[in-house]
Protein backbone atom coordinates (compact mmCIF):
# COMPACT_ATOMS: atom_id res chain seq x y z
CA UNK A 1 0.00 0.00 0.00
CA UNK A 2 1.19 3.20 -0.49
CA UNK A 3 2.62 5.33 2.21
CA UNK A 4 1.19 8.45 1.93
CA UNK A 5 -2.50 6.98 1.56
CA UNK A 6 -1.89 4.89 4.89
CA UNK A 7 -1.11 8.48 6.48
CA UNK A 8 -4.12 10.18 4.45
CA UNK A 9 -6.29 7.54 6.13
CA UNK A 10 -5.68 8.13 9.49
CA UNK A 11 -5.89 11.54 8.95
CA UNK A 12 -9.06 12.04 6.91
CA UNK A 13 -10.80 8.83 6.15
CA UNK A 14 -10.23 6.73 9.36
CA UNK A 15 -9.74 9.78 11.69
CA UNK A 16 -9.82 7.82 15.09
CA UNK A 17 -11.42 10.52 16.75
CA UNK A 18 -14.35 12.28 14.84
CA UNK A 19 -14.98 8.98 12.56
CA UNK A 20 -13.74 5.80 14.51
CA UNK A 21 -14.75 7.08 17.90
CA UNK A 22 -12.20 6.08 19.71
CA UNK A 23 -9.87 6.76 23.04
CA UNK A 24 -12.57 9.48 23.97
CA UNK A 25 -11.02 10.10 27.54
CA UNK A 26 -8.13 12.04 27.02
CA UNK A 27 -9.91 13.37 24.16
CA UNK A 28 -12.61 14.84 26.50
CA UNK A 29 -10.04 15.28 29.68
CA UNK A 30 -7.08 17.00 28.57
CA UNK A 31 -8.55 19.67 25.46
CA UNK A 32 -9.19 22.76 28.54
CA UNK A 33 -7.19 25.08 25.81
CA UNK A 34 -4.97 23.89 22.34
CA UNK A 35 -1.94 23.81 23.74
CA UNK A 36 -2.74 20.69 26.37
CA UNK A 37 -5.11 18.82 23.09
CA UNK A 38 -1.72 19.78 21.19
CA UNK A 39 0.54 18.14 23.90
CA UNK A 40 -1.53 14.89 24.75
CA UNK A 41 -2.01 14.29 20.68
CA UNK A 42 2.09 14.00 20.28
CA UNK A 43 2.14 12.10 23.47
CA UNK A 44 -0.15 9.24 22.47
CA UNK A 45 1.67 9.75 18.52
CA UNK A 46 5.18 8.80 20.34
CA UNK A 47 3.15 5.32 21.57
CA UNK A 48 1.35 4.92 18.88
CA UNK A 49 4.15 4.71 16.30
CA UNK A 50 6.49 2.96 18.42
CA UNK A 51 4.22 0.52 19.66
CA UNK A 52 3.03 -0.29 16.10
CA UNK A 53 6.81 -0.77 15.10
CA UNK A 54 7.52 -3.27 17.77
CA UNK A 55 4.16 -5.08 17.79
CA UNK A 56 4.62 -5.77 13.87
CA UNK A 57 8.00 -6.56 14.14
CA UNK A 58 7.04 -9.15 16.94
CA UNK A 59 3.84 -10.73 15.56
CA UNK A 60 5.53 -13.91 14.79
CA UNK A 61 7.24 -14.58 17.46
CA UNK A 62 4.10 -14.15 19.90
CA UNK A 63 1.77 -17.39 20.38
CA UNK A 64 -1.45 -16.41 20.14
CA UNK A 65 -2.76 -17.18 23.29
CA UNK A 66 -0.97 -14.64 25.17
CA UNK A 67 -0.95 -12.10 22.25
CA UNK A 68 -3.36 -9.24 24.22
CA UNK A 69 -1.58 -9.32 27.46
CA UNK A 70 2.03 -9.27 25.65
CA UNK A 71 0.71 -6.19 23.14
CA UNK A 72 -0.40 -4.48 26.64
CA UNK A 73 3.43 -4.86 28.30
CA UNK A 74 4.50 -3.27 25.31
CA UNK A 75 2.53 -0.53 25.15
CA UNK A 76 2.88 -0.21 28.55
CA UNK A 77 6.66 -0.10 28.39
CA UNK A 78 6.39 2.30 25.81
CA UNK A 79 4.32 4.96 28.25
CA UNK A 80 6.68 4.31 30.53
CA UNK A 81 9.28 5.58 28.63
CA UNK A 82 7.16 8.40 27.54
CA UNK A 83 6.26 9.36 31.26
CA UNK A 84 10.03 9.01 32.37
CA UNK A 85 11.36 11.58 29.01
CA UNK A 86 8.01 13.86 29.94
CA UNK A 87 9.12 14.25 33.68
CA UNK A 88 12.87 15.39 32.77
CA UNK A 89 12.68 17.71 30.14
CA UNK A 90 8.44 18.72 29.73
CA UNK A 91 8.03 18.96 33.60
CA UNK A 92 4.81 21.64 33.25
CA UNK A 93 2.90 19.88 30.44
CA UNK A 94 3.64 16.55 32.22
CA UNK A 95 1.71 17.90 35.30
CA UNK A 96 -0.80 19.85 33.51
CA UNK A 97 -1.68 16.57 31.46
CA UNK A 98 -2.01 14.79 34.66
CA UNK A 99 -3.37 11.22 35.18
CA UNK A 100 -4.08 10.85 30.99
CA UNK A 101 -0.47 10.19 30.41
CA UNK A 102 -0.03 6.67 32.23
CA UNK A 103 -3.80 6.34 31.06
CA UNK A 104 -2.47 5.91 27.59
CA UNK A 105 -2.09 2.56 28.36
CA UNK A 106 -5.74 2.02 28.02
CA UNK A 107 -6.68 4.66 25.38
CA UNK A 108 -8.18 2.00 22.63
CA UNK A 109 -6.45 3.54 19.69
CA UNK A 110 -3.14 2.11 20.70
CA UNK A 111 -4.42 -1.57 21.12
CA UNK A 112 -7.42 -1.06 18.31
CA UNK A 113 -4.39 -0.21 15.30
CA UNK A 114 -2.25 -2.88 16.68
CA UNK A 115 -5.01 -5.56 16.21
CA UNK A 116 -6.76 -3.55 13.54
CA UNK A 117 -3.41 -2.88 11.42
CA UNK A 118 -0.10 -4.16 12.88
CA UNK A 119 -0.56 -7.90 13.27
CA UNK A 120 -1.67 -7.69 9.38
CA UNK A 121 1.56 -5.20 8.26
CA UNK A 122 4.96 -4.54 8.17
CA UNK A 123 6.57 -2.51 10.54
CA UNK A 124 7.37 0.06 8.11
CA UNK A 125 3.64 0.41 6.83
CA UNK A 126 2.57 0.08 10.85
CA UNK A 127 5.56 3.31 11.41
CA UNK A 128 3.24 4.83 8.64
CA UNK A 129 -0.14 3.68 10.09
CA UNK A 130 1.38 5.25 13.28
CA UNK A 131 2.12 8.31 11.91
CA UNK A 132 -1.65 8.88 10.42
CA UNK A 133 -3.63 8.05 13.33
CA UNK A 134 -1.24 10.40 15.57
CA UNK A 135 -1.73 12.86 13.34
CA UNK A 136 -5.44 12.48 13.34
CA UNK A 137 -5.63 12.28 16.61
CA UNK A 138 -3.30 15.70 17.57
CA UNK A 139 -5.19 17.51 14.71
CA UNK A 140 -8.91 16.52 16.32
CA UNK A 141 -7.70 17.08 19.93
CA UNK A 142 -5.95 20.25 18.74
CA UNK A 143 -9.33 21.61 17.32
CA UNK A 144 -11.65 20.63 19.93
CA UNK A 145 -8.70 22.79 22.45
CA UNK A 146 -9.01 25.39 20.40
CA UNK A 147 -13.20 25.63 20.29
CA UNK A 148 -13.12 25.32 23.86
CA UNK A 149 -10.24 27.83 24.66
CA UNK A 150 -11.85 30.49 22.43
CA UNK A 151 -15.40 30.07 23.92
CA UNK A 152 -14.30 29.63 26.86
CA UNK A 153 -12.01 32.70 27.60
CA UNK A 154 -11.73 34.24 24.20
CA UNK A 155 -8.08 32.56 23.76
CA UNK A 156 -6.60 30.51 20.99
CA UNK A 157 -3.07 28.83 22.02
CA UNK A 158 -2.88 31.53 24.82
CA UNK A 159 -3.48 34.53 22.25
CA UNK A 160 -6.08 36.67 23.27
CA UNK A 161 -8.73 37.31 21.01
CA UNK A 162 -11.60 39.65 23.18
CA UNK A 163 -11.78 40.05 26.79
CA UNK A 164 -12.20 36.63 29.02
CA UNK A 165 -15.21 38.16 30.48
CA UNK A 166 -17.48 37.42 27.56
CA UNK A 167 -16.47 33.78 27.46
CA UNK A 168 -18.72 30.91 28.87
CA UNK A 169 -16.54 29.11 31.55
CA UNK A 170 -18.70 25.79 30.92
CA UNK A 171 -16.71 25.55 27.69
CA UNK A 172 -13.40 25.12 29.61
CA UNK A 173 -15.43 22.41 32.30
CA UNK A 174 -16.56 19.33 31.70
CA UNK A 175 -20.01 19.64 30.08
CA UNK A 176 -18.00 21.95 26.73
CA UNK A 177 -15.87 19.14 26.20
CA UNK A 178 -18.90 16.92 25.60
CA UNK A 179 -21.31 19.53 23.67
CA UNK A 180 -18.33 20.87 21.36
CA UNK A 181 -16.92 17.22 20.68
CA UNK A 182 -20.83 16.15 19.97
CA UNK A 183 -21.06 19.12 17.63
CA UNK A 184 -17.95 18.80 16.19
CA UNK A 185 -18.63 15.28 15.42
CA UNK A 186 -22.16 16.11 13.90
CA UNK A 187 -19.98 18.54 11.21
CA UNK A 188 -18.12 15.99 10.56
CA UNK A 189 -21.12 13.57 9.50
CA UNK A 190 -22.56 15.97 7.86
CA UNK A 191 -19.48 16.94 5.29
CA UNK A 192 -18.92 13.34 4.94
CA UNK A 193 -22.39 12.28 3.73
CA UNK A 194 -22.28 15.35 1.32
CA UNK B 1 -17.98 11.50 59.26
CA UNK B 2 -14.83 11.82 56.78
CA UNK B 3 -15.99 8.65 54.97
CA UNK B 4 -19.55 10.18 54.10
CA UNK B 5 -17.45 13.80 52.64
CA UNK B 6 -15.76 11.08 50.68
CA UNK B 7 -18.61 9.06 49.29
CA UNK B 8 -20.55 12.31 48.24
CA UNK B 9 -17.45 13.90 46.99
CA UNK B 10 -17.12 10.79 44.63
CA UNK B 11 -20.77 10.27 43.74
CA UNK B 12 -21.60 13.52 43.13
CA UNK B 13 -19.20 16.53 42.77
CA UNK B 14 -16.33 14.72 41.41
CA UNK B 15 -18.19 12.04 39.35
CA UNK B 16 -15.98 10.11 37.58
CA UNK B 17 -16.96 10.22 34.12
CA UNK B 18 -18.85 13.55 33.78
CA UNK B 19 -16.25 15.56 35.75
CA UNK B 20 -12.97 13.74 35.58
CA UNK B 21 -13.40 11.99 31.89
CA UNK B 22 -12.45 8.73 32.97
CA UNK B 23 -14.49 5.42 31.70
CA UNK B 24 -16.07 7.43 28.74
CA UNK B 25 -15.90 4.14 26.40
CA UNK B 26 -18.08 2.21 28.18
CA UNK B 27 -20.31 5.46 28.86
CA UNK B 28 -21.15 5.80 25.56
CA UNK B 29 -20.94 2.09 24.35
CA UNK B 30 -23.12 0.44 26.81
CA UNK B 31 -25.61 2.76 27.27
CA UNK B 32 -28.34 2.46 24.93
CA UNK B 33 -30.51 0.47 26.91
CA UNK B 34 -30.85 0.34 30.83
CA UNK B 35 -30.68 -2.98 31.41
CA UNK B 36 -27.25 -3.02 29.97
CA UNK B 37 -26.25 -0.10 31.45
CA UNK B 38 -27.06 -1.42 35.22
CA UNK B 39 -25.17 -5.27 34.33
CA UNK B 40 -22.24 -3.15 33.20
CA UNK B 41 -22.53 -0.80 36.47
CA UNK B 42 -22.29 -4.07 38.80
CA UNK B 43 -19.32 -5.38 36.93
CA UNK B 44 -17.51 -2.35 37.09
CA UNK B 45 -18.36 -2.29 40.56
CA UNK B 46 -17.08 -5.23 41.30
CA UNK B 47 -13.87 -5.13 39.67
CA UNK B 48 -12.56 -1.77 40.90
CA UNK B 49 -13.22 -3.02 44.63
CA UNK B 50 -10.96 -5.69 44.05
CA UNK B 51 -8.53 -3.91 41.49
CA UNK B 52 -7.76 -1.21 43.84
CA UNK B 53 -7.63 -3.42 46.68
CA UNK B 54 -4.64 -5.37 44.95
CA UNK B 55 -3.37 -3.20 43.38
CA UNK B 56 -3.11 -0.56 46.70
CA UNK B 57 -1.21 -3.69 48.59
CA UNK B 58 1.25 -4.42 45.74
CA UNK B 59 2.15 -0.63 45.53
CA UNK B 60 2.93 -0.41 49.47
CA UNK B 61 4.27 -3.67 49.71
CA UNK B 62 6.18 -4.45 46.81
CA UNK B 63 6.66 -1.28 44.33
CA UNK B 64 7.33 1.42 47.48
CA UNK B 65 9.65 -1.01 49.38
CA UNK B 66 11.61 -2.18 46.51
CA UNK B 67 12.03 1.14 44.74
CA UNK B 68 10.55 0.43 41.77
CA UNK B 69 7.63 2.91 41.14
CA UNK B 70 8.79 3.52 37.78
CA UNK B 71 7.29 0.20 37.18
CA UNK B 72 3.47 1.15 38.62
CA UNK B 73 1.83 1.25 35.19
CA UNK B 74 2.96 -1.97 34.24
CA UNK B 75 2.54 -3.66 36.78
CA UNK B 76 -0.82 -2.45 37.34
CA UNK B 77 -2.57 -2.48 34.50
CA UNK B 78 -1.08 -6.63 34.46
CA UNK B 79 -3.20 -7.09 37.64
CA UNK B 80 -6.47 -5.76 36.14
CA UNK B 81 -6.29 -7.65 33.32
CA UNK B 82 -5.62 -11.10 34.95
CA UNK B 83 -8.90 -9.97 37.19
CA UNK B 84 -10.76 -9.04 34.14
CA UNK B 85 -10.08 -12.60 33.11
CA UNK B 86 -10.99 -13.97 36.12
CA UNK B 87 -14.81 -12.21 36.53
CA UNK B 88 -15.36 -12.98 32.72
CA UNK B 89 -14.88 -17.22 34.05
CA UNK B 90 -16.43 -16.20 37.13
CA UNK B 91 -19.29 -14.68 35.22
CA UNK B 92 -19.68 -17.13 32.87
CA UNK B 93 -20.24 -19.84 34.74
CA UNK B 94 -22.78 -18.08 38.11
CA UNK B 95 -24.53 -15.73 35.41
CA UNK B 96 -25.03 -16.93 32.05
CA UNK B 97 -27.63 -14.39 31.15
CA UNK B 98 -25.98 -11.47 32.57
CA UNK B 99 -22.52 -12.93 30.73
CA UNK B 100 -25.03 -12.75 27.30
CA UNK B 101 -26.12 -9.23 28.07
CA UNK B 102 -22.34 -7.33 28.20
CA UNK B 103 -20.90 -9.34 25.63
CA UNK B 104 -18.04 -7.94 24.38
CA UNK B 105 -17.95 -5.53 26.68
CA UNK B 106 -16.88 -7.27 29.75
CA UNK B 107 -13.21 -8.06 28.01
CA UNK B 108 -13.18 -3.96 27.86
CA UNK B 109 -13.06 -3.55 31.24
CA UNK B 110 -9.38 -3.86 31.15
CA UNK B 111 -9.12 -1.13 28.75
CA UNK B 112 -11.96 1.20 31.24
CA UNK B 113 -9.30 3.94 32.05
CA UNK B 114 -11.55 4.63 35.17
CA UNK B 115 -9.91 1.22 36.42
CA UNK B 116 -6.47 1.84 35.84
CA UNK B 117 -7.14 5.49 36.84
CA UNK B 118 -8.51 5.20 39.99
CA UNK B 119 -6.05 2.64 41.20
CA UNK B 120 -3.37 5.07 40.22
CA UNK B 121 -4.74 7.35 42.17
CA UNK B 122 -5.23 5.51 45.02
CA UNK B 123 -1.63 4.14 45.08
CA UNK B 124 -0.42 7.60 45.18
CA UNK B 125 -2.79 9.00 47.75
CA UNK B 126 -4.05 11.65 45.09
CA UNK B 127 -7.51 11.40 45.31
CA UNK B 128 -9.70 13.98 46.72
CA UNK B 129 -9.13 13.21 50.57
CA UNK B 130 -11.71 15.17 52.50
CA UNK B 131 -9.86 16.19 55.65
CA UNK B 132 -8.01 12.88 55.86
CA UNK B 133 -4.82 13.05 56.89
CA UNK B 134 -3.19 10.67 54.39
CA UNK B 135 -4.77 7.77 52.18
CA UNK B 136 -5.09 4.17 53.66
CA UNK B 137 -6.55 1.13 52.22
CA UNK B 138 -9.67 2.05 53.90
CA UNK B 139 -10.53 5.60 52.83
CA UNK B 140 -9.41 4.15 49.01
CA UNK B 141 -11.65 1.23 49.24
CA UNK B 142 -14.28 3.60 49.89
CA UNK B 143 -13.50 6.65 47.42
CA UNK B 144 -13.33 2.95 44.66
CA UNK B 145 -16.38 1.99 45.59
CA UNK B 146 -17.76 5.26 45.94
CA UNK B 147 -16.35 6.13 42.14
CA UNK B 148 -17.94 2.80 40.65
CA UNK B 149 -21.25 3.41 42.60
CA UNK B 150 -21.17 7.22 40.88
CA UNK B 151 -20.04 5.23 37.17
CA UNK B 152 -23.12 3.41 37.43
CA UNK B 153 -25.52 6.02 38.14
CA UNK B 154 -24.39 8.64 35.53
CA UNK B 155 -24.44 5.67 33.10
CA UNK B 156 -27.78 4.39 33.95
CA UNK B 157 -29.34 7.99 33.95
CA UNK B 158 -27.65 7.92 30.66
CA UNK B 159 -28.79 5.24 29.71
CA UNK B 160 -32.54 6.44 30.52
CA UNK B 161 -32.36 9.40 28.22
CA UNK B 162 -31.06 7.34 25.31
CA UNK B 163 -33.57 5.24 25.52
CA UNK B 164 -36.23 8.19 25.12
CA UNK B 165 -34.00 9.69 22.24
CA UNK B 166 -34.91 6.85 20.26
CA UNK B 167 -38.41 7.74 19.99
CA UNK B 168 -37.09 11.54 19.23
CA UNK B 169 -37.27 13.56 15.78
CA UNK B 170 -33.73 14.19 15.76
CA UNK B 171 -31.97 16.13 13.00
CA UNK B 172 -30.46 13.57 10.29
CA UNK B 173 -26.75 14.79 10.89
CA UNK B 174 -26.93 14.78 14.72
CA UNK B 175 -28.14 11.42 14.90
CA UNK B 176 -26.31 8.77 17.28
CA UNK B 177 -23.16 9.69 18.92
CA UNK B 178 -23.92 13.77 18.46
CA UNK B 179 -26.72 14.13 20.05
CA UNK B 180 -25.51 11.30 23.07
CA UNK B 181 -22.48 13.65 23.56
CA UNK B 182 -24.92 16.91 23.98
CA UNK B 183 -26.98 14.64 26.28
CA UNK B 184 -24.00 14.04 28.39
CA UNK B 185 -23.03 17.66 28.35
CA UNK B 186 -25.94 18.91 29.87
CA UNK B 187 -25.82 16.19 32.55
CA UNK B 188 -22.66 17.01 33.17
CA UNK B 189 -23.78 20.54 34.03
CA UNK B 190 -26.64 19.31 36.09
CA UNK B 191 -23.84 18.05 38.23
CA UNK B 192 -21.73 20.67 38.07
CA UNK B 193 -24.73 22.06 40.42
CA UNK B 194 -23.37 19.64 42.97
CA UNK B 195 -20.38 21.86 43.18
CA UNK B 196 -20.92 23.33 46.31
CA UNK B 197 -22.01 20.52 48.41
CA UNK B 198 -18.72 19.88 49.80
Amino acid sequence: MNKFKIILNGLVKENPTFVLLLGMCPTLGTTTSAVNGLGMGLATTFVLICSNVVLSAIKRIVPDMVRIPSFIVVIATFVTVLQMLMQAYLPSLYASLGLFIPLIVVNCIVLGRAEAFAVKNTPLDSMFDGIGMGLGFTFALTLLGACRELLGSGNIFGIDLWSSEYGALAFVLAPGAFIVLGYLIAIVNKIRKA
Amino acid sequence: MEYILIVISAIFVNNVVLSQFLGICPFLGVSKKVSTAAGMGAAVTFVLTIATVVTYLVQKCLLEPFDLKYLQTIAFILIIAALVQMVEIILKKVSPSLYQALGVFLPLITTNCCILGVAIMVGDGTYNLQGLPEATLLSGVVYAIATAIGFALALILFAGVREHLELMDIPEGMKGMPIALIVAGIMALAFIGFSGLV
